[in-house]
């Protein structure tokens, strides 16, 4: 049932794709081709493989019960926070957190989690900013 | 003589302490990764490009950095297969069979440097053959005109698929959708702009560096959360290692499998599609018909532990022949080798080894200086190495996860490929899921680009006519080729797939 439903997601894909391909706007100067061809070939490849994954599925792939879902869902949505303020509050303290977050998801004690983020953190800040000279988020304190 | 006065001064090139330095992180680099499970040599590449690349690094220090890791990574996924009975990395997966029974008889340490001087006498054989193969497949490749190089493209995506997929829908699926994304961004032959729907940030297209780290890094840490597998697995055995010298004996033993299997494991690397992997696979396979007279494969052959590994380096050296000559890689970690030259405005292919001979033999030379290294690491210095399995994933997959941040944000510094970049992770966890394969979609955002260019331009020499795309024998050759390799494994790939499980499965339960 899975891979139907991907199929059919893909099918899916595969029309809009070829609908924004035909929204491209040619420019009055244009080779034989234009811009549209490859797009359509592409679109066309796209929705054969789906059409086909959704009339031969294959076996149903493993699924994580939903507590693992929500998992990882919730890990997707912490590490867009840390994109988010990566910038806001600089390298060390967010990637401290984000770290942290991750260990203790992974299984850490939460105490020990935390060493983990810090030590993470002021590692990475160590070998990639202060010996290697890469340039990180700084944040208002500096760091 | 040619070849040899040009692999001096490769030597040249690459004897300066700063190259020799970076060999030496990158061979430290790769062996752990490749001894890591959850790390392997193409995740361990990719989360590596954005450093070197922000770094500052020229071509060629980049280059012999991440081909050292790449190496590396061949030598060091053999350790927890013999020592765990865990396969670092997926070439390493046959290691563990006569690996493993060897370290429960207490040669472990045996085990381990047989399968290092195989490693090294695998990878020193290829990288001889590309040497000598690459020049000659660039004589070929300088009569090529668009029309051949766009069905040599099609050639690489038809056979990528190959054996390591289950379904050739799905490699074809994933190759349409990493085309699709190459598409995104401002059409370079007329200036519109294509699939950008009005977003700015897209006009430039998709930074496949942005799309690597996120496919192969980012969504090996949601398979772990997924799995919660947060425990090493080396917590709880006991490691021992015991002596590690090999007695003369065993090696003389092994030297004709290691001599045959490096050439076996080098033309299975420089076949399209094909890999490591399977490098790795058809060597142990022939070697247990050869030689395997007492039945003693499978139960701590030292035989059985250098085919595979010498098959698996030789593989890894072959790999490098088509992506340096033709531009177009074989497998997954010399795709993202490519992404690497790519990224430093060096188009691979027969003008690279005419217009930047400093890079190709630079590359070749520092390759024979890291593999002397990595015996050198490999055999002594091994207790290290399997001190770090120790490392828990829920320590070591936060620093994946932080260090793929740290690369992606310092290329731009924007927050927005840091989104993209997730989203990545997120498409690359649900594909694996549904047993779609990564690399072609890697393969697609790569050489999306020049294989429309190409399209184009040999039917805008032909007026129009699209019948130039089989125009010439040398074009119809590839596209059978192509063809061939397409549907071959849909009816070897399955026989073939079926005997690597069933061999992993009776010769002991192996925990994935």
């Amino acid at each position: 049932m899975s891979d139907r439903i991907f199929g059919a997601v893909g099918l899916a894909l595969a029309i809009f794709y070829a609908f924004a391909a035909s929204q491209i706007q040619e420019s009055f100067l244009t080779d034989t081709v234009g811009p549209k061809a490859f797009p359509y070939i592409i679109a066309a490849i796209l929705g054969l493989a789906s059409a086909y994954i959704a009339l031969r599925p294959d076996p149903e792939p493993v699924w994580p019960p939903l507590g693992r879902l929500v998992e990882i869902v919730a890990a997707v949505v912490a590490l867009m926070i840390y994109a988010q303020v990566l910038p806001e509050i600089g390298f060390v303290i967010a990637t401290a957190f984000a770290a942290a977050y991750l260990s203790w998801r992974l299984g850490s004690k939460p105490l020990s989690s935390v060493i983990a983020g810090v030590s993470i953190s002021v590692g990475i800040y160590i070998v990639f900013h202060l010996i290697l000279g890469l340039s990180l988020a700084r944040g208002p304190f500096g760091f | 003589m040619d070849t040899l006065a040009q692999l001096a001064h490769g030597f040249e090139v690459a004897l300066t302490w700063q190259n020799i330095g970076l060999a030496l992180i990158g061979c430290l680099l790769g062996t752990i990764m490749g001894a890591l499970p959850g790390l392997g040599p193409s995740n361990g590449v990719a989360i590596l490009i954005p450093l070197a690349f922000t770094l500052g690094l020229g071509p060629t220090p980049s280059m012999i950095l991440l081909t050292s890791v790449y190496y590396g990574a061949m030598y060091g996924g053999r350790i927890s297969s013999i020592l765990l009975n865990i396969p670092g990395d997926e070439p390493a997966m046959m290691t563990c069979l006569d690996g493993y029974p060897m370290a429960q008889k207490g040669m472990a340490g045996e085990a381990l440097s047989i399968s290092g001087i195989a490693s090294f006498v695998g990878a020193f054989f290829a990288t001889w053959g590309l040497i000598l193969l690459a020049p000659q497949l660039v004589k070929i490749a300088l009569l090529f005109g668009p029309a051949e190089y766009f069905a040599l493209f099609a050639l690489a995506f038809m056979t990528l698929g190959g054996v390591s997929s289950t379904n050739q829908a799905k490699a074809a699926f994933a190759a349409a959708i990493g085309l699709g994304l190459a598409m995104v961004g401002v059409d370079t032959q007329t200036g519109v702009p294509r699939m950008t729907f009005g977003e700015v940030h897209l006009y430039d297209g998709i930074d496949f560096l942005v799309a690597i780290v996120g496919l192969f890094a980012l969504s090996e840490v949601f398979v772990f959360l997924e799995h919660r597998h947060g425990a090493s697995d080396a917590a709880g055995k006991k490691v021992e290692i015991g002596r590690i010298t090999p007695p003369w004996a065993m090696v003389k033993r092994c030297i004709p499998t290691m001599l045959r299997t490096s050439g076996l494991g080098f033309l299975a690397g420089v076949l399209p599609g094909a890999g490591a992997s399977l490098g790795s696979f058809i060597s142990y396979s022939m070697e247990k018909r050869l030689v395997d007279r007492e039945g003693t494969f499978g139960k701590g052959d030292p035989r059985g532990v250098a085919a595979p590994e010498a098959g698996n380096n030789a593989a890894a050296g072959g790999a490098l022949v088509p992506m340096l000559a033709l531009g177009v890689p074989g497998s997954g970690t010399t795709a993202v080798l490519l992404a690497v030259l790519l990224s430093l405005n060096i188009t691979p292919g027969p003008l690279l080894f005419t217009q930047n001979p400093d890079v190709v033999w630079g590359l070749i030379a520092a390759l024979f200086i890291a593999n002397f290294m990595l015996l050198a690491l490999n055999i002594p210095m091994v207790g290290v190495f399997t001190r770090l399995l120790l490392i828990p994933p829920r320590i070591l997959m936060p620093i994946v996860a932080m260090v793929s941040f740290v690369g992606i944000y310092g290329i731009s510094g924007s927050s927005f490929d840091l989104m993209v970049m997730i989203g990545f992770g997120v498409v690359g966890w649900v594909l694996r899921k549904f047993d779609v394969p990564l690399v072609p979609v890697i393969l697609g955002i790569l050489l999306g680009n020049p294989m429309e260019s190409n399209l184009r331009r040999a039917v805008q020499i032909s007026n129009g006519d699209w019948g130039v795309l089989v125009g010439s024998p040398l074009a119809i050759g590839l596209w059978i080729i192509a063809i061939l390799g397409f549907l071959a494994p849909i009816f070897f790939g399955r026989i073939l797939r079926d005997r690597m499980k069933a061999r992993r499965d009776d010769e002991g339960s192996i925990a994935d």
